[in-house]
Formats: structure tokens, sequence, C-alpha cells
């Protein structure tokens, strides 16, 4: 699952993000170990898109959405923002720059400072800045506010805990908004919420993506929620780049054996589907000792000689549609076979 | 039936005849009536669970579906007697092999709990003891209830382990639960829960906190264990997608009431309670083009300290009339078999095709931006 290579990378000018062979490492301890959270791994991202990144726990997918941010700063790699180079820019024009690219996450109420009330967490980011006069951040925080779906007056006398979920997710929604951002980093932001509120979450996401311009990174694990809400999707496995297409092309013809793991794992709601056979066995290896060549191959059913020496490099299969796989799946839909629980990975 | 019942399941005693009738009827294994459980708290009752009819036989498997807050945990644990009794009003029966578990003291409940029924909870990291060793938490119950020496209960463990497909399981009993996955940790619960043998297995959202690909693992897992072991599995999610596939029956549950009832191919090939529908709309489908917009719930679920006087679900519904909000529809047989569920004007019905007519689609994916409360 390597996904080096930059085939997939696009020219043109309006290109708003580019991420080019991404490393990001942290150190184990005193072990002098290493974990290899982020191997190299390019893509870009153009104004108004919406990009999907896909993948199991631990795959690196927070990871690099923080490290777009440099919340730390990456190993090794480059990330052009807006024509800018972050990775070597000053602290001062870093925090700067942070005012154009917001992140919004998991937890939305742990992400809210339980002792304050919600309308000065929305206002704080006017205040540092210091954002027009009194009256100006007033009426932008209550603006943004209703335009969630928060009632402003409510949010002046409240707390975080006197919200649910879904309201607290829109409220930090709201926050991430004031500054008027260019980019918005969603990392599973509706993982924690109930379907139904996932459902107003998503469909608020898109709203404010077209009335605000915004271009969005969506981070998360099922490749339903990705699917509706992304126009492209990379799907990342420990690390690298397997597959990077237009949503939709990525679900009509998955290339790569993973993507194929991960849509047949979606629960359908249709008993008549009938259950899909597990789909793949385990979970992923350790990121301090990945596997040799292609790291998805010990758990792969495709799996060739050559995928455990080799590690292959994203190539362009049909337009836009790009799969880093020595031997990817050309029949679709693809059954996938059981592989023996012996080869459970730890 | 006022003394504690001691469970004597085939894998515990040889048929004592004094309990042969327990296993000869062909009663359902779990049966609820009218059960109610509700709370004293310093702003007034909480009606969590109003009257709940429930049945299951021993084998099957029951998916419990609501959203955050409709009162499905707070049924699944009163069903099992894990509430405080302090501020707890519980009303109605609960009868486990014919045996009225409502009366019984907690202390009389012991000898239910793990050998009878046992839950996996969600959230795998804090329901273990972080400073026990795996080994030592699976050994607990078996030592508890089933009086098992040490080594016994090691090599039981052991062998519950590698059950549940867990590699290395030798190893692993050595293991602290920080030393493993949200996947891992999550099997070893279902270790311990298995661990007695329980009849009736509850999962309360067993997999909201794991990876899409590690929860089709879990699910699978515990379906073959129900398999196996003729077990009763009641699954309690909020998510239409997860209950699909895996059980035999579906209830949903809405503002502490049971709104429809179904075996689960008729329910989605049937869906009667609008709750239902709306519901299963809300799930993004991989069918659909990206971008699709998605079915939205307006509002929250009720107050359930002042419940609305109609039916709970009217503030939100898109299709109530008047008298919803005036009479709490009953529930109602469906006409196929099992099938029932409480509306005025459920899906199908001509006032709900006429609703739906005039509701352009926009209408029920919009933000509603005034919040319900």
């Amino acid at each position: 699952m390597a996904g080096t290579g930059k085939a997939h990378l696009r020219d043109g000018d309006d290109t708003l993000l580019r991420v080019e062979d991404l490393v990001v490492q942290f150190p184990v301890g005193r072990t002098g170990l290493t974990v290899n959270a982020v191997s190299g791994i390019s893509f870009d991202v153009r104004k108004g898109e919406t990009l999907g990144l896909v993948g199991e726990s631990g795959c690196g997918k927070s990871t690099t959405g923080r490290a777009i941010m440099q919340l730390p700063r990456p190993t090794a790699g480059s990330v052009r923002f807006e024509g800018n180079e972050l990775t070597t820019m000053a602290r001062a024009d870093m925090r700067e720059a942070r005012t154009r690219m917001q992140m919004i996450f998991q937890d939305p109420i742990s992400s809210l400072n339980p002792r304050r009330k919600v309308r000065d967490i929305v206002m704080e980011p006017l205040n540092i800045w210091k954002r027009g006069a009194k009256d100006d951040r007033a009426r932008v925080v209550d603006q943004t506010l209703e335009e969630v779906g928060i009632d402003p007056t409510r949010a002046s006398e409240s707390q975080a805990h006197q919200f649910s979920g879904g309201q607290c997710q829109r409220i930090s929604i709201a926050r991430s908004l004031v500054l008027d951002p260019s980019l918005i980093i969603c990392d599973e932001p509706v993982s924690a919420l109930d379907v139904s509120v996932q459902a107003q979450v998503l469909n608020l996401l898109e709203d404010l993506k077209e009335r605000h311009g915004l271009t969005l990174i969506f981070i998360a694990h099922d490749l339903a929620v990705v699917k509706n809400i992304s126009d492209r999707v990379a799907v990342m496995y420990l690390g690298k780049l397997c597959e990077v297409a237009p949503s939709d092309e990525l679900y009509r013809a998955p290339l790569h054996p993973y993507t194929n793991v991960l849509l047949a794992s979606i629960p359908v709601p249709d008993p008549g589907a009938g259950a899909t056979p597990v789909a793949v066995t385990g979970e992923p290896p350790s990121p301090v000792l990945p596997p040799s060549g292609c790291r998805f191959h010990p758990r792969c059913v495709n799996a060739l000689e050559v995928c455990t020496t080799t590690e292959p490099e994203l190539r362009e299969f049909a337009a836009g549609h790009f799969v880093a796989c020595h031997n990817p799946v050309l029949s679709s839909p693809v059954a996938v076979q059981v592989t023996p629980s012996a080869t459970d990975a730890g | 039936m006022s003394e504690a019942h001691v469970p004597s399941g085939p894998r515990y005693a040889m048929s004592d005849s004094a309990h042969a009738y327990d296993r000869s009827l062909p009663s359902s294994l779990l049966e609820v009536r009218g059960l109610k459980t509700h709370f004293k708290t310093p702003r007034g009752v909480v009606r969590a669970v109003d009257g709940v009819d429930l049945t299951l036989q021993r084998g099957r498997s029951l998916g419990i579906v609501g959203e955050s807050g409709s009162g499905k945990t707070i049924l699944s644990r009163s069903i099992m007697g894990l509430l405080p009794r302090r501020n707890t009003l519980r009303e109605g029966e609960v009868l486990f092999e014919g045996h009225r578990l409502d009366r019984l003291s907690g202390k009389e409940m012991r000898s239910y709990w793990g050998r009878e029924m046992a839950m996996i909870f969600q959230d795998p990291m804090s329901s273990l003891n972080p400073l026990m060793k795996i080994g030592a938490q699976i050994a607990e119950p078996l030592k508890v209830h089933l009086d098992m020496d040490a080594k016994t209960a090691k090599s039981t463990a052991e062998r519950l382990l590698r059950e549940v497909r867990i590699p290395e399981a030798a190893r692993r009993l050595e293991q602290y639960p920080h030393e493993m996955s949200g996947g891992m940790r999550q099997r070893v619960m279902i270790a311990i829960a298995l661990a007695c043998g329980p009849t009736l297995l509850f999962a309360d959202e067993p997999t909201t906190a794991l990876d899409v690909t590690v929860q089709a693992q879990i699910l699978d897992l515990i379906g073959e264990e129900r398999r196996e072991r003729n077990m009763s599995v009641i699954l309690v999610t909020h998510d239409l997608g997860v209950v699909a596939g895996r059980t035999d029956e579906i209830a949903v549950m809405y503002g502490g009431k049971l709104v429809e009832k179904a075996p689960t191919a008729t329910l989605f090939a049937n869906m009667r309670m609008p709750y239902t529908e709306a519901l299963f709309e809300s799930i993004p489908k991989l069918e659909e083009p990206s971008h699709s917009r998605l079915r939205t719930i307006p509002g929250r679920p009720p107050d359930l300290v002042n419940p609305p006087r109609g039916c709970p679900f009217a503030p939100r519904c898109v299709y109530a009339r008047d008298r919803c909000y005036e009479e709490p529809p009953p529930l109602v047989p469906a006409g196929t078999p099992d099938h029932v569920y409480a509306c005025w004007y459920p899906v199908g019905s001509p006032e709900y095709h006429e609703r739906r007519k005039e509701l352009g689609k926009e209408d029920l994916v919009t933000v509603t931006l005034a919040e319900v409360s």
C-alpha cells in the first residue's frame, strides 16, 4: 500500500493545498524506535473541493490532518497552502496562516471548554485576532450561531454540557467559521453522533461549504459517510495512500483490495443483502515496524510475491482514478474471500 | 416465587427434576410486560422507559434501535436489574424462563448475572479495569459465579480468549488493557461476558467506538457465538444498518416506548412508523451518488420529564396531524405476523401519501434552524 508516487497530483492555479512526500514520525519513549505515522504521502485539494481521507484507526489520517496545520510540524515533506510553504514558515506567520485553516474534532463535547459560555467560546478567535469592533464581533458570532442552528441567546447563557452532542458539534463548526477560513479540516466530525444527527451535520457542512466557498478535508473511517460528502476520496493504510479517486468512481470501481475491504465492512441497512463475510481479519500491524513491500500485503487476499518486497507506486487506471497496488481488483464488485483467522494480526 | 432462584442451566448441573419444568416448557426465554422505569430527579420524574412489552425466544436475536435518549440503554439495564434502587421506580414484569426477576433483590440477581445474562458495554476501555491483567479480569467471574479454582479459571480464560479469536492467547492473559487495541479490548469484553455461559447476552452499542472493519468482525463474532451456544442476544444500537443483517427481530424505541416492532425482513420491507422511516432515510447509502441530501430528523428526542401528550414523535414528525398531538397512538398489528406499530397515520396510509406529495424532498432534508426544545 505504498503510496509513494505523485502521479495523482494536479497542476493548476486553483490548488488550495498541496502536500508532497509528507512524513510524520514520533519517537517511542527512550527505546530508540520510531512510529511511522505517515510515510511519504502526497495529495492536493482544489478550491471548493471536499477531499475525504479514509482509513482505519492508526492509518495516519488524523496525523495527516494535524501535520497540515503544523501541529506538530511534519518530520519531512512539503505542505503548500494558498501558495505558501508552511513547513518552513516562521511561527508568527504560521499562527496567522492557521486563521485560514481551521479544524473540527471528533468529540464535540470535550473540544469545548466546559466552564465557559458557548457564545464566548465562539467569540474567542475574533477576540484573539482583534477582528473588527466589539459590535461587529458580536454580530458575526450571532450570525454564525444562527447559521448553524444554535440560538445565540441560549448560547450566551449556557455551557457546552447543556447542549446535545449534535449541537456541540455545530457550535464547534461555528467556532471554526468565525475567522472566515478557506480550509476546514474535519477530523471524524460525525463518528460520535447518532445517525439522524450525523445527517444534520453532514447536510450543514454541505450548506456552509457552498455559502462560504469553503474547501474541506473530511477525515473518517466510514466510507458511506465520506462518499456522501466528498468530491474526491483518498484511502489510507498504515501511513500510505492506497487509492485516490473521485468518490462516485471509487465506489463504482474500487481497485485496491483494501478499499474493497472497507466497502464490504459497511453495515448495509438491508436484511436482504445478507451478511457480508468478514472481509479482512485482524487489525493493521504496528506502524513501528511496518511490513516490507506493500504495507497491506499481510492482510491482502490478492497479495503476490512482489507485494512482499516492492512498494507499489500510485498509477492511473482510469481518468482521475489512481491506485497503488501490484494486483488491483479489476472486476467489481469483488467477492472478497475470508482469510483464515490464523493470520490474525495482534 | 419469593425465594432466590438458582439457575440450573444444562452447563452447570445435571437436569434436576425440580427445575425440569423451565426447560421443557416452550415458553420464551425472556418476557417483559408493561415495564416502566422512572427516575426521580430534582427536575421531576424522568420516564426513561414507559411501558414496554417484549418477548424473546431462546437462541434468537433482537435489535433495539433508537436515538440517544430514547431509553434503549435504560431498558436493557432495567431488564438486567443493573440500575440503582434509590430514586428508581420500576413497574411491570420481567420474566426470565418464567421466573419473576423484577421482584428479586440485588443479591438474588447475582445468581443471574454472568451465568444467565451478561452485558457488553460500548466503551471497552472504561469497562475494563486498567490495573488488572486481562487474564485476571476474565477469571474473576469464573471464580465468583462458577466457583472455579485459580488454575482451572486461568486455563478457561485462555480458551475463551482463543474463542474470541485473539491470537497468542497465553501471552495476552498477562497484558493490561492499555496494551491492546480497541477491537481487541472489545473481544476481551466479549470473552468476559461469555465466560459463565449466559443464555442471554446484552450488547449495548458494542461497536460504536470501533472502526467499520473491526465492527464487522465483532458483530460476526457475536453472531457466531450466539449460534454455537444457542444464546439469545439483545443488540442495542442507534444504527439500523448494524442490526439489519444480524438480528431476527427489531424493536424501535422512541421516548421510552416501543413505537414499532417486527421481524427484521418485515420491518425493512414494510416500515410503518414514520420514525423508523426517518432513521432509515438518514443513513448515507453507498448506492446514492455523492452529495445526496440526507433525510434529517429535526429537533431532539422529547424531554422525558414532560413527555408530549400525544404521540412522542409528533413534534418532529413531518406527517403529524392534530390527532397526533392529542392522543397517544397504541401499538396495533400491521397485518403481517408479529409486526406492530404505534402511529395514527402510518407510512403507506392515504394521509401519509397525501402529506408526502405535499412535501418536496427539500422539506425532508432541511436542517431546521429553530430548535425544538
